[in-house]
């Protein structure tokens, strides 16, 4: 079962790996959008790490909502409203349950996806963070191991994608031949997964 | 690529404090971004609010003021305000009449004015928003994020903004810069990228001897490259692909706005030639502006936006205005 403070360290390793991975995340985003996407994230995480240890919410979901809250009020831009939203909604599906097993984690989650979907208007095959997202939702049943390679696997596959939302959208065919910066960052969220884990 | 900076993650907190040391008549609260008439609430009036990631200016704090905006929310460089500055300058403003948010077209600045609008109402206050979508360069709408937001947003903001001094009522206000929008359309070319403080260098690569044409207002590239055209040449295509799409009859607002990096020197050149083919297309300019309104940090480059106008627009537009960026009349 995992309680809040499995929760709280997947916060803490996406944070680690946000940092870690905010030059690649700038690089990325440099071609095909503003060259921003890594010091937004690492911004917006930072004032995850603190807010969950100033606050120590008690339950996985009360984690997750609060953290998604904060990416709201400090991220900005599109990825703020979209990670914001993809955590506390999948805190919200959590409920207050003060321990929930993988299966929950993985409906949660995609309630979660779902809810970006809607708030973006972005389908799979768009090349946003949803193409990271969804094959990780469907691998998520089998292990978090399974998730986290469907989420980089669909990271990468954004590459020969042509963009249709977002900023890199304006690009039209010139998007073509560049890895979509926020399903990069996905896949490092749900990679946080396994390390949160012990795996 | 050097800049006039301490650090990259102060830039935008550094030019808020010496928004507030030089404009006594604004209240900049640096800490939770929000530039504000330091009037506001004024009394029956409705309240106008913009905002969105720094690095255009003055837009949009720059145009905070009588006769303008009344409070702004800038948000890091390049990326939208987040919902809770947009919130606190609404409260700031709000007289009881209404609050109207401008808010240009971007994924980011559509998806935090969205939250922002659904917290203010839950607070109880009235709001509505218009969304700026001028720039011809994105044709094809079915398969991006739609037409930018840039040159109208100045529009958009000075006549909406002379409404709202006047004491319309909001659905007026929110009518006026519809139309506005609607009977605005914009063209930009870049002749060299920009360079973010976070990242230090250039956006994209520009050789020298190219241009990009229809380049939007955060570094991003445009949609075609092209061997280096002459001020002539530029003019030519660019009013070319405004009109293409727009109903030329009548009068219009010419705006001639530089990118940040082009001398004015060259902007005046440009306008002439703007001036001219607008004269053999039979389009009669009532009135025109040339400067830097909207721009995208150091790029070179200048972007033309027309704005088909009636009477009342006309009036609106010359009616009087103070604020740092824009000031006439006052």
């Amino acid at each position: 079962m995992l309680d809040a403070d499995f929760f709280r360290r997947w916060m803490a390793a996406t944070a680690v790996s946000v940092e870690r991975g905010a030059e690649r995340l700038t690089a990325l985003d440099s071609p095909i959008g503003d060259a921003d996407h890594g010091s937004n994230l690492q911004r917006g995480f930072r004032a995850v790490v603190a807010v969950l240890e100033k606050e120590a919410p008690g339950t996985p979901g009360a984690v997750l909502t609060l953290a998604g809250r904060q990416l709201i009020s400090t991220v900005g831009g599109a990825s703020g409203p979209l990670y914001g939203t993809l955590l506390r909604r999948t805190g919200k599906a959590l409920g207050d349950a003060a321990e929930v097993g993988e299966q929950d984690l993985a409906e949660a989650l995609r309630t979660g996806v779902d809810a970006v979907m809607q708030l973006g208007g972005a389908a799979p095959g768009d090349k946003t963070m949803i193409d990271a997202l969804v094959p990780a939702v469907a691998a998520l049943g089998d292990s978090f191991a399974a998730a986290r390679a469907a989420a980089e696997e669909g990271a990468l596959a954004t590459t020969p994608l042509r963009a249709r939302k977002g900023r890199a959208s304006y690009l039209g065919e010139r998007s073509v031949g560049h890895q979509d910066p926020g399903a990069a960052s996905s896949a490092l969220l749900i990679a946080a997964l396994t390390e949160a884990a012990g795996e | 690529m050097k800049m006039l900076i301490n650090v990259a993650e102060t830039v935008v907190a550094d030019a808020l404090r010496g928004m507030a040391a030089a404009h006594p008549e604004l209240t900049v609260d640096v800490e939770n971004r929000v530039i504000a008439r330091r009037d506001a609430p004024v009394a029956g009036k409705v309240g106008l609010v913009s905002g969105g990631g720094s690095g255009h200016e003055p837009l949009h704090g720059g145009f905070v003021g009588p006769g303008m905006l009344s409070a702004a929310c800038p948000g890091e460089v390049f990326t939208s305000p987040v919902p809770d500055q947009m919130v606190r300058a609404a409260a700031a403003v709000d007289s009881g009449a209404g609050v109207l948010f401008v808010v240009k077209n971007y994924t980011g600045d559509v998806l935090n004015f969205d939250m922002a609008a659904e917290l203010a109402e839950d607070e109880g206050i009235q709001i509505a928003k218009v969304l700026v979508d001028d720039d011809v360069a994105v044709t094809d709408s079915l398969y991006t994020a739609g037409r930018r937001g840039t040159g109208a947003t100045l529009f958009v903001e000075k006549i909406a903004g002379a409404a709202a001094e006047e004491g319309r009522p909001l659905e007026r206000v929110e009518a006026l810069a519809r139309q506005v929008n609607g009977s605005s359309r914009s063209f930009g070319v870049a002749l060299g990228a920009c360079s973010t403080p976070a990242k230090g260098s250039p956006t994209f690569d520009l050789p020298p001897g190219e241009l990009e044409l229809g380049v939007g207002i955060h570094g991003e590239p445009g949609r075609e490259r092209r061997a280096m055209m002459t001020s002539r040449e530029i003019a030519d295509f660019s009013v070319n692909a405004i009109l293409e799409d727009m109903d030329p009859r009548g009068p219009v607002l010419l705006l001639v706005n530089g990118m940040g990096a082009t001398p004015l020197l060259e902007l005046y050149g440009f306008s002439a030639e703007v001036q001219r083919v607008l004269a053999d297309r039979g389009v009669p300019v009532a009135r025109t502006l040339v400067g830097n309104y909207v721009t995208s940090l150091d790029m070179a480059g200048a972007s033309v936006t027309l704005c088909r106008i009636d009477e009342e627009l006309l009036r609106l537009w010359d009616a009087p205005v103070r604020t740092a960026g824009l000031r006439w009349g006052m």
